[in-house]
């Protein structure tokens, strides 16, 4: 008997001897790459920075997201802090990038590296987690975190708090220009981990009633510099 | 009739007369159809993203073959292994022998409509496995001992009453009618379960074939955790899931959202390409892919309904279906419920025992205009109806044709049964026939016309 996998593609093979027609399109148009074609009819991600920052702050406000906005890296690191004091945390575990490290310098409560040696049982103890970010989604208000820029995969998702530190020119207008983006860099060595986060946790599993912090944090906050 | 239709009939009769359960369906979508529209609405032209997302799944399905070697390759490349398996007993198989080289004991698991498939959870359980559903309905659902009702609104047939004493007899937790406290108890309980567990199995929502990448959307972050946690990740998807290259995604991503849940994006959507990698903190050691076949093939053969294999399990056809909505998702006895479920389970598990669920259709077409990369769900139930009479008429669809044939080429003949049938429809009311019967119970017969509609015609010629 031949292994499954050249049953399985023999059996596909023969399936696709037949033809399907193509589906017929609304237009033309339609006939390129789906994203080509397919990118001008998905929702507005803003065509300057400006619009891109005005919609992402609408998004992420309906998703129940923060963002708090700061001329400098210190201010950040000042909003952050009075985030910590007001929250009362008690253990905060971060990435160790370098718009992240000052973040966390400035803590009132104790901070831990979480990537320079991580222990999951202690990073589910922590109250929140800081990390930097790929990039910035304006169109669907997502944040693009990667196990290369968010200190591993449990750190944005593990703890109750998620508090991402980016830079303004971070902030891409929409999912295709994102992915681009990370196709350029990563190429064919693309991070174990790659997750646009929407929001904070959510369910409606109940009833249909929105529930938010399900799993992962409850509370996401994005803090822009610049 | 087929064991599964006498089944069918019982459990839909039972539930369409259920007034409150329905009520309860129709409030519980009554927000998603809200939420959905106004996601839409800021589509720049949401019929054209849906060209887009057809093109992009019918591209893949196509060439299937060739971006299932592409994918594997780069999947490999990235360090991790695939498994093919024909069947469901070889894909619970290759698990088995997973879990069992690596000496494992506890399994968390996050929603897999593909595991429901095959009864993965069963065969593990059998073999001495602790396995928890983490997703919030299907934790529910796994608690209940019961099916989940919609794939991807798992318990949403169930009352918070319900899940609160649900929670106090299996957690021992005080009773609550706060669906965030619920949902919390939950989150308390689950959490040290992916800590301590081994094995994180999950599903996958697309296969990127250009860059060996596997993509999973979901909303809890349950799925992020049982990827990031146990030591050894293993994905299970259907053949039909690739796609060919990545910035597909950027159109299928958040039409599968809008769609599906009414989200401009779900919560989390991760890409994963293999294991923990080198100059990473954490992360499984092992990702293994199964590749599960399980009549697929048999689907894809047939050209007709072949973008059947598009779908992108979001849901939408279910939650605008009428039948659906009245007879409720376990009623079907499928893992894929509403017009999906009764286009593709022929397929899957035969003709002849499930095409019953072709006929539980109105053949309004809200499916059809719902779903996100066009699928033609009401034809297909159609073509599934008009296969099944082929395939094996029954002497009574026989007979009724032939004479039905035998009278329509005959025009005196069919005046005349036209006149007998006037004559004598008044009396079909009484006649315990029967169909009619039942039909009859809450509708009334119109009056049959003096005249056929050929002697009014030739009576206004005249005139």
């Amino acid at each position: 008997m031949a292994d499954a996998r050249s049953d399985i593609l023999a059996r596909i093979r023969e399936a696709l001897q037949v033809k399907a027609p193509k589906p017929h399109f609304k237009s033309e148009e339609t006939q390129g790459q789906p994203v080509k074609v397919g990118k001008q009819w998905l929702p507005d991600g803003g065509e300057t920075t400006e619009a891109s920052l005005v919609i992402l702050a609408e998004q992420l406000a309906k998703l129940k997201a923060v963002l708090i906005r700061v001329p400098d890296e210190a201010a950040a690191g000042v909003a952050v802090a009075d985030l910590a004091r007001a929250k009362a945390w008690k253990q905060v575990a971060y990435h160790g990038a370098s718009l992240v490290r000052p973040v966390a310098a400035a803590l009132p409560c104790p901070s831990w590296e979480a990537d320079a040696s991580f222990e999951k049982q202690k990073l589910e103890g922590c109250d929140a987690a800081i990390t930097s970010c790929e990039a910035i989604v304006a169109q669907l208000g997502s944040i693009l975190v990667s196990s290369a820029s968010s200190g591993g995969r449990a750190l944005s998702i593990l703890p109750h708090v998620h508090v991402v530190v980016a830079r303004v020119d971070q902030v891409l207008p929409d999912l295709a220009t994102a992915i681009a983006q990370m196709e350029a860099k990563h190429g064919a060595q693309m991070p174990s981990m790659l997750s646009f986060i929407t929001g904070p946790s959510r369910t409606g599993d109940i009833e249909r009633i929105l529930v938010l912090g399900a799993h992962g944090p409850k509370e996401l906050y994005l803090v822009l510099v610049g | 009739m087929s064991d599964a239709k006498q089944i069918f009939i019982k459990d839909a009769t039972l539930n369409a007369a259920d007034g409150d359960q329905r009520a309860f369906i129709r409030k519980a979508l009554g927000g998603y159809y809200v939420n959905r529209d106004l996601q839409k609405a800021r589509y720049r032209d949401w019929e054209r993203a849906r060209d887009a997302a057809s093109l992009a799944k019918w591209t893949a399905v196509n060439d299937l073959a060739n971006q299932l070697e592409k994918f594997t390759a780069n999947f490999e490349r990235n360090g991790g292994v695939v498994h093919w398996a024909r069947d469901a007993a070889e894909a619970r198989a290759i698990i088995l022998k997973i879990a069992a080289d690596a000496n494992a004991k506890a399994i968390v698991k996050s929603k897999c409509m593909t595991s429901e498939e095959i009864h993965l959870n069963d065969a593990l359980e059998k073999a001495g496995y602790g396995v928890v559903e983490s997703d919030l309905g299907e934790f529910i659902q796994q608690l209940r001992g019961e099916a989940p009702y919609h794939f991807v609104f798992p318990c949403m047939h169930v009352k918070r009453e319900a899940i609160s004493e649900l929670f106090t007899k299996h957690l021992g937790t005080a009773p609550t009618d706060s669906p965030e406290e619920l949902t919390m108890i939950a989150r308390r309980h689950l959490r040290q379960l992916y800590v301590d567990a081994d094995i994180g199995i999950t599903g996958a929502n697309f296969l990127v074939a250009e860059t060996g990448q596997i993509s999973i959307t979901e909303n809890e972050g349950n799925a992020r955790l049982t990827a990031a946690l146990p030591r050894i990740h293993i994905a299970l998807s259907g053949i039909e899931k690739v796609v060919s290259r990545l910035d597909d995604l950027a159109v299928l991503l958040p039409m599968l959202a809008t769609a599906g849940a009414g989200q401009p994006m779900t919560c989390y959507n991760t890409l994963y390409a293999g294991p923990r990698k080198p100059g990473e903190c954490d992360g499984p050691e092992q990702f293994h892919l199964v590749l599960l076949d399980n009549a697929r093939t048999r689907l894809l053969a047939d050209p007709e309904q072949r973008d059947a294999l598009h779908c992108i399990r979001c849901g939408a056809c279910l939650n605008v279906c009428p039948i659906f909505k009245n007879i409720g998702g376990l009623a079907y006895g499928t893992t894929y419920q509403g017009p999906i479920g009764s286009v593709i389970t022929p397929h899957l598990r035969g003709l002849k025992q499930w095409n019953h669920l072709s006929g539980a259709s109105s053949l309004c077409g809200a499916c059809t205009d719902a779903c996100p990369v066009r699928i033609d769900l009401h034809h297909h139930l159609l073509h599934n109806r008009r296969n099944a009479m082929k395939q094996s008429p029954s002497l009574f669809d026989r007979a009724f044709h032939a004479g039905f044939g035998f009278v329509m080429k005959r025009p005196t003949l069919f005046a005349l049964g036209g006149k007998v049938f006037r004559a004598t429809l008044p009396l079909l009311k009484k006649l315990p026939l029967p169909y009619m019967s039942a039909w009859l119970k809450t509708r009334d017969l119109p009056a049959a016309p003096a005249k056929s509609f050929r002697e009014q015609w030739k009576d206004h010629s005249h005139g």
